[in-house]
């Protein structure tokens, strides 16, 4: 299908911006959670792609079906790669960093599971997008 | 509402709610009421303040005060000290985690960022392979409002009002750029992505190319058409293997969408966009050398002018604009120039990515606007020197700029002002160095790297980078005299007037601010000086070559 005019564009913005919205306020409603993972030359390198596919793993073992995992670029936090953010309807996006495979029971168990955040991963995020 | 002094504003975001904002809000407005000032403070609910995780947040305007973690229970204490006595409730003011220091202003908080994200915008937020996960962001906006609703002319105007100028290293103003091709007489033109990327420690680039695709190739379309190109080639290093693939996906994407391809948005205007490899040669990032490896030639730059604006690829009209110079189009198209120009400094708008490496604490990568200092870069930002060590310098612009050092940190950057304390923007390597690192050893090590990457098609560039090399390594084995750093700053100056381009032309800075800036540590090197390695007053009186170097 093509687009052919900006308001075709802007009903196909429409219809995505479910896809999204989650991401940037934590402030829709519904139960879709997301894990984002930071999938660029320097987290894949770090161990991003193992991260990933452990997150994939606990998902399909744990047989939970809402949670929804997206590779994404990287925010540029080279110094804590491979770095993962965990959004949840009505909460605000975490960002954990650091996130080696063996990371991830932890923060699937704690905060995925039981709504728990793991404190000591999470980086803060010092920048604002235009 | 006339008469209202004060806004109390209570945060109704989701997250805030769940932690009794509502009751907080009620509480407020009775006890106001109760105090009888419902007359001059008023209670709003907002939005998120993102700051979730300190919630429930009160915000005091115009005061600007910023109260976290109020519960239903301080809402008597915020209306009787803060709205009637004047005064701020310290014991819920936020309290910056490192220093425990309490602060009460939205600004002051690290929290509230120096760093704003315009070309990095989306990246780390999208699936840089799902395109509707771009256009849920707004993408593809831009180039349908340029296409329909906007003339060639308006889009070169709105761009060079904007102020953008390119990222690329020359600063050179984009809307200007894209004024000259367009006014070229020709039936085809080109447009040109420059993803070469040589600067040694800077990734900006390839970063938004896999992070966001998209924005690069919607900006390409919105120069295309601009300039009347209906043809544009990203030129990327063969070294990025990522970044190529999701870059093919997403034009791929876009084609599939009409985005790219003929009569985009309907409109008269078609255009698509080729990929071309580079193998990963810093001379290949000079834009006619660029040109010339785009046409198969060996990858060697060319006198200008004529400029690739005028006489580009195969000989006609071509547009070479960097990958982060790009990124940053589609949002001054939607937000317009004001927007744009209304961040950064006088001369230099918008924002800048920088790649922090060396030896600081938060390597990666940051966006700021221009105008920031080093020090905010530095320290605030990049949290400071690796081991509690002390800052010596920081080198940006790469292999052709210099050192900055401590006393020139609280210059807001841009530009004009990084050359003004001889180094140079660049592509936004930032490299930092501490108390340890040796500087002769800092200008030896880029001397190589443009040795071994000067094409060698000038004499000057050719043997003056290897002779320049040569020196150095002789002053850092201990076996040098004073003729020798004599030559060494002659030579520089040398290479830099008669090279061909800028590679070579530039190559010596990094020579010529440290011996400018660390005098002594070249001395330390030298055998004819009377003192020991790395300490000790240099006494020019016995040396009578440090007459020629002072002069
Ligand atoms: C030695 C040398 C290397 C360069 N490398 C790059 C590069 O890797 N990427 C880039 O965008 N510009 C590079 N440039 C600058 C380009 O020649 C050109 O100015 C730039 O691509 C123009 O785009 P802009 O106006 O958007 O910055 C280099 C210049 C020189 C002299």
């Amino acid at each position: 299908m093509k687009v052919k005019s900006l308001d075709e564009l802007k009903k196909i913005r429409e219809e995505s911006l479910e896809k999204v919205n989650l991401r940037e306020k934590g402030d829709v409603k519904g139960d879709k959670v997301e894990i984002l993972v930071g999938m660029s030359t320097c987290g894949i390198s770090s161990g991003a792609r193992e991260t990933l596919t452990e997150f994939i793993e606990e998902i399909d073992k744990s047989k939970i079906n809402n949670i929804k995992v997206v590779p994404v670029g990287c925010i540029g936090y080279c110094h804590s790669e491979p770095t993962v953010q965990v959004n949840i309807p009505g909460q605000k996006p975490i960002l954990y960093g650091n996130v080696k495979k063996d990371k991830v029971h932890e923060i699937f168990e704690k905060h995925l599971q039981n709504g728990e955040v793991v404190e000591n991963m999470v980086l803060d995020i010092d920048f604002e997008r235009a | 509402m006339s008469k209202t002094r004060t806004n109390i504003m209570v945060c109704g975001g989701t997250g805030c709610l769940a932690s009794d904002s509502e009751k907080v809000a009620k509480n407020l407005e009775l006890i106001i009421k109760a105090r009888g000032y419902e007359e001059e403070a008023k209670v709003i609910q907002t939005g998120c303040f993102g700051f979730c995780e300190q919630g429930p947040i009160v915000k005091i305007e115009p005061d600007n005060v910023f109260y976290v973690r109020v519960g239903p229970k301080d809402a008597k204490d915020i209306v009787d000290e803060h709205i009637v006595k004047g005064r701020k409730v310290e014991r819920l003011l936020y309290k910056e985690p490192h220093h425990n220091k309490k602060i009460g202003k939205q600004e002051d908080m690290e929290f509230y960022k120096k760093q704003l994200r315009i070309a990095l915008r989306n990246c780390g937020l999208i699936n840089p392979e799902d395109i509707y996960e771009y256009i849920a962001l707004g993408g593809y906006e831009a180039l349908g409002k340029a296409l329909t609703q906007m003339s060639r002319d308006e889009v070169v105007k709105e761009v060079k009002e904007s102020g953008l100028r390119g990222r690329g290293g020359g600063g050179f103003p984009t809307g200007v750029k894209w004024e000259i091709t367009k006014s070229q007489e020709s039936e085809v033109k080109f447009i040109i992505c420059n993803a070469d990327e040589g600067d040694p420690g800077a990734f900006m680039d390839r970063s938004i190319l896999e992070g966001d695709p998209h924005s690069v190739i919607e900006a390409m379309a919105i120069g295309g058409y601009a300039i009347g190109a209906d043809k544009g080639i990203v030129y990327i290093r063969a070294e990025y293997p990522l970044a190529i693939s999701r870059l093919k996906t997403a034009i791929k994407q876009s084609r599939e969408l009409g985005l790219l391809g003929k009569n985009i948005f309907d409109s008269d205007f078609s255009f698509d966009i080729d990929i071309k490899f580079g193998a990963g040669a810093f001379v290949c990032g000079e834009e006619t050398a660029l040109i010339n490896s785009c046409e198969g030639k060996r990858g060697e730059p060319d006198f200008k002018p004529p400029f690739p604006a005028q006489e580009g690829y195969w000989g006609h009209p071509t547009n070479v604009n960097n990958v982060e110079t790009f990124a940053n189009i589609p949002p001054i198209i939607t937000k317009g120039s004001e927007w744009f120009s209304s961040i950064g400094t006088e001369k230099s708008k918008g924002t800048k990515v920088f790649a922090l490496a060396g030896k600081i604490n938060n390597v990666g990568l940051v966006e700021v606007p221009m105008g920031t200092t080093l020090r905010e870069i530095i320290f605030d930002i990049g949290g400071g020197i690796q081991g509690g060590k002390k800052f010596k310098a920081v080198q940006t612009g790469g292999p052709s700029g210099g050192v900055i050092t401590e006393e020139y940190l609280d210059t807001p950057i841009d530009y004009d002002s990084l050359l003004s304390i001889g180094s140079m923007m660049g592509s936004g390597g930032m490299i930092v160095m501490d108390e340890t690192d040796n500087m002769v050893n800092i200008a030896k090590f880029y001397l190589e790297f443009t040795m071994d990457e000067a094409c060698g098609k000038c004499a000057a560039g050719r043997i003056g980078t290897k002779r320049l090399y040569e020196i150095l390594n002789k002053i850092t084995s201990g076996k040098a005299t004073m003729a020798d750093l004599d030559a060494l700053k002659q030579l520089s100056y040398m290479v830099k007037g008669s090279s061909l381009c800028g590679l070579c032309q530039t190559a010596p800075n990094p020579i010529i601010s440290t011996m400018k800036h660390f005098w002594d540590e070249y001395l330390a090197f030298i055998k004819d000086v009377d003192h020991s390695q790395g300490e000790g007053e240099y006494d020019g009186a016995k040396n009578k070559d440090n007459l020629m170097l002072k002069a």
